[in-house]
């Protein structure tokens, strides 16, 4: 089974980061990851390729878009298939997970990513 | 006749007198004089009235005039004393004219007397009219006196309201530079205040911007290492020379311990920066109902044996003198947890390091290392006090300890936001005040005074 991720962040070494975390899960074809470097971006991708995506890795703090206007659009514009989404933040304070999660986020993670955390989640889906 | 004169005109000089402050000097003398006057008409009576006798009369008048001519004391009475004269000199001139022409001044007898009674009438008419003007200026001069007293009077009391006026003024300059003290220590609590927020809020800015390239070299340096594992479990699939198979995982080895370092010292950073940014996080939790005594033990034993575990060596007294009336008091537990274990590890590094000095100096003598914690609930307040007999401070290093990133340890030991943390943590958190006092060589002691409600 090849799940699509959508790593939406404005930090382009984001890309290689992920794409070396997770090396083996790609290589054997458990993880298909696109990046998309701002919340436009990333809204261009899903309309080029609905209902592809099933996982939104998205920041929040992003110049331009932020990762809560993304969340909202989202949920706004793709109600059929809807895909999970998940932030990230540098700002885990109770105000910005009370808002993502009202929003409709399915999860809320703070930067330093812990990713054999992140690991674990994305394989339980 | 000239006994009236004399008598009449020495007691008209001596009431003139009276008014002034001669008359001591002159007392003596009028009273001689009237004395003299007396004893001449008792010699002129007993002596059968000799008609030379007005001789003596006349010389002794004019020696009285003499006499006030003479002497500036009777400046005031010279004028009116001169009416005498007249007198005087027809008296003598008739006794003269007498003496040398007896038959012309025996027909002209009646005019000489009549000369000598209107001379002598004049000088009555003018101490009459003297006497007069005389009281006229006594009454002047006791209207002057009694105005001068009432002057007096109104000065005395014009005195005593300038006085009392300037106490006031005193009074309130006084109030008024205490006010202006008040003021100044005021202000520079709120500069100061003012100061550890904004080095907060910097500190707090600065952390955040360095996190997110810190978590790449984290995180990259992390991967790096499991890529370094993946590359030496391919090699070992590969069909390469052993020797050139052992040199080349000796590269790899040695690329994942530096990448190991890398994340070393990358978890340092990071520790350092997740302190800083303790710092900005709006208060952590709830307050709750907190057992401080027990709260207080537990982190001074946290910090005497986290110091234990890195020096075997080392050992302090703990002293405890809790207020067990205290009970339980609304804290944030985490935070207030926080600031007994920055200043008892302060405490207890204070204590090392004078043992220390002291037996590099070999001067350690009894010296017994010990810190003390004591509790007191008080009027609503709470006082905890930390104190230890260690290195203390001087005056510049107290002045700076609550600011961020300041520290005396050594580099890596201490990372400067301990204090700045907690009094962050007192003031803002708590509401408090959070105060210390030292004696370089001596002691310190950090006090922390929280309201209760």
């Amino acid at each position: 089974m090849n799940m699509k991720i959508l790593v939406v962040d404005d930090e382009e070494d984001v890309k290689s980061l992920f794409e070396q975390k997770f090396r083996r899960e790609i290589r054997g074809g458990q993880f298909e990851f696109s990046f998309a470097f701002s919340g436009e971006e990333a809204l261009e991708y899903m309309q080029n390729h609905p209902s592809e995506v099933v996982m939104i890795l998205s920041d929040i703090n992003m110049p331009g878009m932020s990762g809560i206007e993304l969340l909202k659009r989202i949920r706004s514009e793709h109600p059929s298939a809807p895909p999970q989404v998940m932030m990230i933040t540098a700002y885990g304070d109770a105000a910005n997970h009370d808002q993502a999660m009202q929003l409709g986020a399915d999860d809320f993670l703070t930067k330093p990513v812990n990713f054999n955390e992140l690991k674990e989640k994305l394989l339980l889906l | 006749m000239h006994f009236i004169v004399a008598f009449f005109l020495i007691q008209f000089a001596h009431s003139a007198m009276q008014h002034t402050d001669k008359l001591p000097k002159w007392d003596n003398f009028f009273k001689y004089a009237r004395y003299y006057t007396f004893a001449l008409l008792a010699i002129y009576y007993i002596a059968r009235q000799p008609d030379m006798f007005t001789w003596v009369w006349n010389l002794s008048l004019l020696g009285l005039l003499w006499v006030f001519y003479k002497e500036d004391d009777f400046l005031t009475i010279r004028s009116t004393v001169q009416s005498i004269v007249p007198f005087v000199g027809v008296s003598m001139l008739s006794d003269l004219v007498e003496l040398l022409f007896p038959k012309f001044h025996k027909s002209y007898d009646d005019i000489f007397g009549m000369a000598i009674l209107f001379a002598w009438i004049f000088c009555f008419v003018i101490w009459f009219y003297a006497r007069k003007q005389q009281k006229v200026l006594s009454q002047e001069r006791r209207d002057r006196l009694r105005d001068e007293e009432i002057a007096r009077e109104q000065k005395q009391s014009l005195e005593y309201l300038v006085a009392e006026r300037t106490q006031e003024l005193t009074q309130q300059k006084e109030e008024l530079q205490k006010a202006i003290e008040e003021l100044k220590a005021t202000q520079n609590q709120l500069i100061q205040s003012e100061k550890m927020a904004s080095l907060g809020e910097l500190t707090a800015g600065i952390a955040h911007e360095i996190q997110n390239p810190l978590n790449f070299v984290n995180n990259f340096s992390e991967v790096s290492v499991e890529l370094c594992q993946e590359l030496e479990e391919e090699i070992d699939k590969t069909g390469i020379d052993d020797n050139d198979k052992d040199y080349i995982k000796g590269i790899i080895s040695d690329l994942s311990q530096n990448q190991q370092k890398i994340t070393h010292h990358g978890k340092r950073a990071d520790s350092i920066v997740k302190g800083m940014l303790q710092h900005s996080r709006a208060s952590s939790g709830e307050k709750e109902p907190v057992e401080v005594n027990a709260l207080a033990d537990e982190y001074m034993r946290l910090a005497y044996h986290g110091l234990r575990a890195k020096d075997k060596e080392f050992n302090a007294a703990l002293v405890t003198d809790f207020d067990t009336t205290i009970g339980t008091v609304n804290v944030l537990p985490q935070d207030l947890g926080r600031v007994f274990l920055n200043l008892f590890t302060n405490a207890f590094y204070a204590v090392a390091e004078k043992k220390r000095k002291l037996t590099e100096a070999g001067q350690l003598g009894d010296y017994k290392p010990e810190v003390k914690i004591s509790t007191k609930k008080f009027d609503n307040k709470l006082y905890i006090r930390v104190s230890d007999n260690g290195t203390g401070m001087p005056e510049h290093v107290k002045a700076k300890i609550f600011q961020p990133f300041f520290t005396t340890k050594p580099t890596g030991q201490g990372t400067g936001l301990g204090l700045s943390m907690s009094y962050d943590i007192i003031t803002n958190g708590h509401a408090g005040v959070l105060e210390v006092d030292t004696v370089e060589g001596e002691k310190t002691e950090f006090r922390i005074t929280i309201p209760i409600a």
